[in-house]
């Protein structure tokens, strides 16, 4: 296996809405800076990779119109997924395994204020039994926190004490959008927006891009002095069906976090993609996180969870981390689907 | 050879006839951004005006959309182009697709307006189809004063302007092809054929 490593992250700041640039105009910064940060061009990646979907913006042939921002000329090799950027991120690492090209670009990007993204959301269930009824994607994270009440698992207090946690560890991000300093109690005290989650226990809808360039061996370390190796990536999916599943666990990052050895070493930063507290509670059990582990000190998902960019984001934000010499080992995750049913672990970790 | 297996009902499904389909209409109503360099060429079209954007050392492009895609770069440069152009491709439309208030047969066409390195789609009106060819100069018609809109529909048509063919009009791509068996000499292009615009390096075109 060969050696890749993150050597350049950058993100657009997170904003309710992008109102006056279209999807190419957000994005084009997010690529310039990331290619920037490592003194690159277009010209000298090997493949580009990028995570959309159409659906948010109502844009037919989005992704194709961003790849402007990427300037795909003289023709370029890219492929994109309908999925958060991690997994073209994944797809990235793939392909440089193969050995043919030692550097790749991979992007994300969302706007999701010109619609109802609760609703957009229902387009991914089952066209037959489940999406005729419209069920929102609060409601189903609902159901699930649901769940973890009834069995015991967890309690409101602890969902409100990661709403608090998350949103003061983002004062320390200037690109989060959802930063304050309220106690879990403050939480507590709000009506429910869909029981029992308040709105504080739900992500905030947001439009942005992120970017960040892979480099394999000699490459990486010919680039940035500190590379965040990725030691470990992997990615697992279950039933989308929600009955089809114990919604108070999460199998797919158990398993996708055991291939991709994160009990092989101490992680001092987790940055885990939970759109929703309750699920944040699930996701640290599944990757058997412990009290040393520092848990998205970025704010994660719930301060900032821009649709097909999120999951790439923390994966850059554990990279910095790891770069700056503030850890030397981390993991992020990133999901996709109903309720968890898709997700990928990204173990990273700095050289000594 | 798959196995098959008999699928018993229960009793109280068993005279009802199946289901073997569903219908399941969904709409999602979007509130759907322009984007800064669209929105200025819209502004534009309300003054009567055609204004395409380029990036430095770029192609002027009609109508703009927020980058170009040769370069990788926004395109602040504005550049009013001319409202004349030339066909430089075009179709005869025989269908009445839905929403559509042409008479048919119509001609939809590929527009090369003078100053602009790509070309506009518009309709061709003011001239029997089967008369229309590549080479014929066109001009603008807008709708009256009072009804601009910032919309591509502010045009009504394009008709001809009279002038002589430019036979010899430029098709945009016509240098390094545009696919579907376009490539000049049949090779698709590479890096080694095709020049960089940003190094200004490689190319036979």
């Amino acid at each position: 296996m060969r050696d890749i490593a993150v050597i350049s992250f950058a993100q657009t700041p997170m904003r309710r809405r992008v109102e006056e640039l279209n999807e190419v105009e957000m994005l084009m910064p997010a690529i310039h800076d990331a290619l920037r940060q490592v003194d690159m061009t277009i010209d000298d990646i090997g493949f580009t990779c990028s995570g959309s979907t159409d659906y948010l913006a109502g844009t037919a042939f989005s992704f194709v119109s961003t790849l402007d921002g990427v300037g795909p000329w003289p023709p370029i090799q890219e492929s994109h997924v309908e999925m958060d950027g991690a997994w073209a991120l994944y797809e990235a690492w793939v392909k440089l395994q193969i050995g043919e090209i030692d550097t790749a670009l991979v992007y994300g990007y969302a706007k999701s204020s010109p619609g109802d993204l609760p609703m957009v959301l229902t387009r991914q269930l089952d066209p037959i039994t489940v999406g005729p009824l419209w069920p929102d994607s609060v409601s189903m994270a609902a159901l699930q926190a649901r769940s973890l009440l009834d069995a015991g698992k967890a309690t409101e207090e602890q969902f409100a004490e990661v709403a608090a946690r998350s949103r003061r560890n983002a004062l320390d991000n200037p690109n989060a959008q959802l930063a304050w300093d309220r106690s879990a109690a403050d939480v507590l005290a709000e009506d429910y927006l869909v029981a029992p989650l308040r709105r504080s226990d739900c992500a905030p809808i947001i439009d942005g891009a992120a970017a960040i360039v892979l480099a394999a061996g000699d490459v990486a370390r010919s680039k940035v002095t500190r590379p965040a190796w990725i030691r470990g990536i992997d990615h697992r999916v279950e039933p989308i069906h929600l009955g089809l599943r114990d919604l108070t666990v999460s199998e797919s990052t158990r398993t996708a976090a055991a291939k991709a050895g994160v009990a092989d070493g101490p992680i001092d930063v987790a940055e885990l993609h939970a759109p929703f507290t309750s699920q944040e509670l699930i996701l640290a059990e599944a990757l058997g996180l412990g009290d040393q582990t520092s848990i998205n000190p970025s704010g994660g998902a719930l301060s900032a969870n821009p649709m097909m960019t999120a999951g790439l984001i923390l994966i850059g934000e554990v990279a910095n981390r790891i770069s700056s010499g503030d850890a030397n080992r981390g993991v992020a995750h990133a999901t996709s689907g109903p309720c968890l049913q898709q997700n990928l672990v990204c173990v990273l970790e700095g050289e000594n | 050879m798959a196995e098959t297996r008999e699928i018993t009902l229960p009793a109280s499904l068993r005279d009802v006839e199946p289901v073997r389909s569903v219908r399941t209409p969904a709409q999602l109503d979007y509130e759907f951004t322009a984007g800064d360099a669209a929105s200025r060429f819209l502004r534009g079209i309300t003054q009567k005006r055609i204004i395409g954007q380029q990036a430095p050392g770029g192609n002027v492009y009609v109508p703009p959309r927020g980058a170009d895609p040769e370069l990788g770069q926004p395109t602040p440069i504005e550049v009013e182009v001319a409202q004349v152009g030339t066909v430089t491709s075009f179709c005869v439309v025989n269908l009445q697709f839905y929403g559509s208030v042409m008479e048919i047969p119509y001609v939809s066409a590929l527009i090369l307006l003078d100053g602009a390195d790509l070309s506009v789609m518009h309709l061709i009106q003011e001239i029997p189809a089967d008369q229309v060819r590549i080479g014929m100069r066109v001009e603008a018609v807008w709708r009256d004063d009072e009804d601009l809109e910032p919309t591509m529909e502010s045009i009504k048509w394009f008709r001809p302007t009279g002038e002589p063919d430019d036979v010899d009009v430029r098709i945009p791509g016509e240098a390094h092809g545009t696919g579907l068996g376009s490539w000049p000499g049949g090779v698709a292009p590479t890096e080694a054929l095709v020049r960089n615009p940003r190094t200004g390096q490689g190319g036979e075109h």
